[in-house]
């Protein structure tokens, strides 16, 4: 399979201790992948390092993004190769209404547009289209939103942050069922996680350690390893590295 | 210029059609150019008398006891040449269990020096509802001075709420005043939205007086600040009656060179009375523009579209107005 996007020996060291440490991965194109690992094991900094969120622009090592290096590229050049990012928590928008969240930066700005994608996570257009994406919406809602937001701009590579967190079983299966949309058009996901349920819909997975890669596998293989092995382990996790160099 | 000539300018200037209202008798309308009075519509249970002299206009509107008028009333005003001075003096009377609004637009498209006084006395009737939403058109050159003084008395179990929005063209210089009395059960909602920039100065000072028990009050005032603008606010709520309950929320976003200043006051004068304030300054927040951006906006796109939606939030009132502009 081709590889879409290589993490080639990343390298992040806050404090002169690598939380990130010589990192290096192989996505496969169209493929759902999922990271796991412990708290601070470094899966969130990897997502950020991928998007080029904050000090994250230029790191050690290389990205390269179908054969090209995301160096220095901001966050809205990643986003317009294919590239973004669905948030563990998204964020809140005073005033914004879902039409404009969703249709700006769509590929297709019309309103059945917005509409198609909204229906998609099973939300009824006709309630959440003149909505504003703020605190009146539960934190459930926002996450299908943004999961629309991102269907809508087609993207080739999407990460998601803890997808099942602080969401009900309903939108949980929307975000699954959003899944097979992104497999319909080869898009690749990879999906941070702790959680079991999301780890058994992924493809392949990988499991972070103190900022390295400690194993890949099936999902099951993956989960097995993690479950048993990872729990009582005394490894510092890189949460901590950052706790003792504060 | 004749008055048709005007009337045209006036309405092309806010982008809507001059005579569209004169097709619906049903929706009452004032409409002002410096100090001629060029059109008034009215409706059953609405009166209004305008005297006009040098550079000014004084009016009177009541709307009589009992009266429900369905459709907001349109009020256009404003001037089209580049310099002068425009004096509004204005008192409205909304007397007990009426209900009605007011639309207003008021525009300065080619300002280079022009002063706008408006000095309104407002009083709202017992059980009475009235709302006034006023919508700023102006010039990207900044020649414009605003300065609106209202002061607002709401008698027993009344229903005020004021929207002022400022956010397209440059604001030039405002200096927005409101004082508003509120007695027993009466509730007033006060609320502004602007978007500064190049050198404008605004100043916002607004007061609620909930002197009657159980009133309820709430100070709004939301602000972009770009450029060298200035800005500043100043909102006070006191609460001197059981029961009273208050609330002032200032948000200012400021980015370049600008400078936001808040100066929230809450006074409360009784042990059974309770008010509250919060007032946020700052750019954008980090993780909203990002948000936009990993879907592919560019960062000043993303800015705009989260200023813009801080200030478009759609009051009540404001859903009205766009009524009336889709005429």
């Amino acid at each position: 399979m081709k590889t879409i996007l290589s993490l080639q020996n990343i390298v992040i060291n806050l404090g002169g201790k690598p939380i990130i440490d010589d990192l290096s991965i192989d996505f496969c194109e169209g493929r759902i992948h999922a990271l796991v690992g412990p708290n601070g094991a470094g899966k969130s900094t990897t997502a950020s390092i991928i998007m080029g969120l904050g000090g994250y622009r230029d790191v050690a090592g290389d990205i390269l993004f179908d054969g090209v290096s995301l160096q220095g590229m901001s966050v809205d050049e990643r986003a317009r190769m294919g590239i973004t990012l669905a948030w563990q928590e998204p964020a809140r928008y005073e005033g914004l209404l879902v039409r404009d969240f969703i249709g700006q930066p769509a590929k297709d700005k019309s309103e059945a547009r917005t509409r198609e994608v909204l229906d998609m996570v099973n939300l009824n257009p006709n309630a959440y289209i003149d909505r504003c994406v703020d605190r009146t919406l539960s934190g459930g809602e926002r996450k299908r939103i943004e999961l629309a937001s991102i269907l809508a701009m087609e993207p080739r590579f999407v990460l998601m942050d803890e997808p099942d967190s602080g969401i009900d079983v309903e939108a949980l299966e929307c975000i699954f069922d959003a899944l097979h949309f992104f497999k319909e058009s080869n898009a690749t996901v990879v999906m941070i996680t702790h959680s079991p349920v999301v780890l058994r819909k992924a493809e392949h997975a990988y499991l972070l350690c103190s900022g390295k890669l400690s194993r890949e596998g099936s999902p099951e293989e993956v989960d097995a390893f993690f479950t048993e092995e990872c729990a009582s382990c005394e490894e510092p996790s890189a949460e901590k590295v950052v706790q003792e160099t504060r | 210029m004749k008055n048709n000539d005007l009337l045209e300018k006036l309405y092309r200037s806010i982008n809507r059609k001059p005579h569209a209202l004169r097709d619906r008798p049903d929706i009452a309308r004032v409409e002002i150019h410096h100090d001629r009075v060029l059109g008034v519509h009215l409706v059953p249970g609405l009166e209004i008398t305008a005297e006009e002299k040098k550079d000014t206009i004084n009016a009177k509107i009541r709307v009589v006891q009992g009266t429900i008028i369905e459709n907001p009333i349109q009020v256009c005003f404003g001037m089209i040449p580049e310099n002068g001075l425009q004096r509004i003096v204005l008192e409205i009377d909304i007397e007990d269990d009426v209900h009605a609004a007011i639309v207003a637009h008021c525009t300065f498209p080619n300002a280079l020096n022009i002063r706008h006084e408006m000095d309104a006395i407002i009083r709202v009737g017992k059980n009475a509802h009235y709302a006034y939403f006023e919508r700023h058109v102006h010039g990207d050159k900044g020649g414009v001075t605003i300065v609106p003084n209202s002061k607002v008395f709401v008698d027993e179990g009344g229903k005020y709420q004021t929207d002022f929005e400022l956010i397209k063209g440059r604001v030039g210089k405002i200096y927005l005043d409101v004082d508003a009395e509120l007695q027993a059960r009466a509730t007033a909602a006060i609320n502004a939205r602007l978007s500064a920039s190049g050198d404008d100065i605004v100043e916002i000072t607004e007061k609620i007086r909930l002197v009657g028990e159980d009133s309820v009050g709430a100070l709004t005032s939301y602000l972009a600040v770009r450029d060298t603008a200035q800005a500043c606010i100043n909102n006070e709520m006191i609460a001197t009656a059981a029961g009273a309950r208050g609330h002032v929320d200032c948000k200012e976003i400021i980015q370049d060179n600008g400078i936001a200043r808040a100066v929230p006051i809450v006074s409360v004068e009784h042990h059974k009375a309770h008010v509250t304030h919060e007032a946020a300054i700052g750019s954008v927040d980090n993780k909203q523009l990002e948000t936009l951006m990993s879907r592919g906006l560019d960062e000043d796109t993303a800015v705009d579209l989260i200023i813009q939606g801080m200030l478009g939030g759609a009051p009540e009132i404001s859903k009205a107005g766009e009524d009336f502009l889709t005429l």
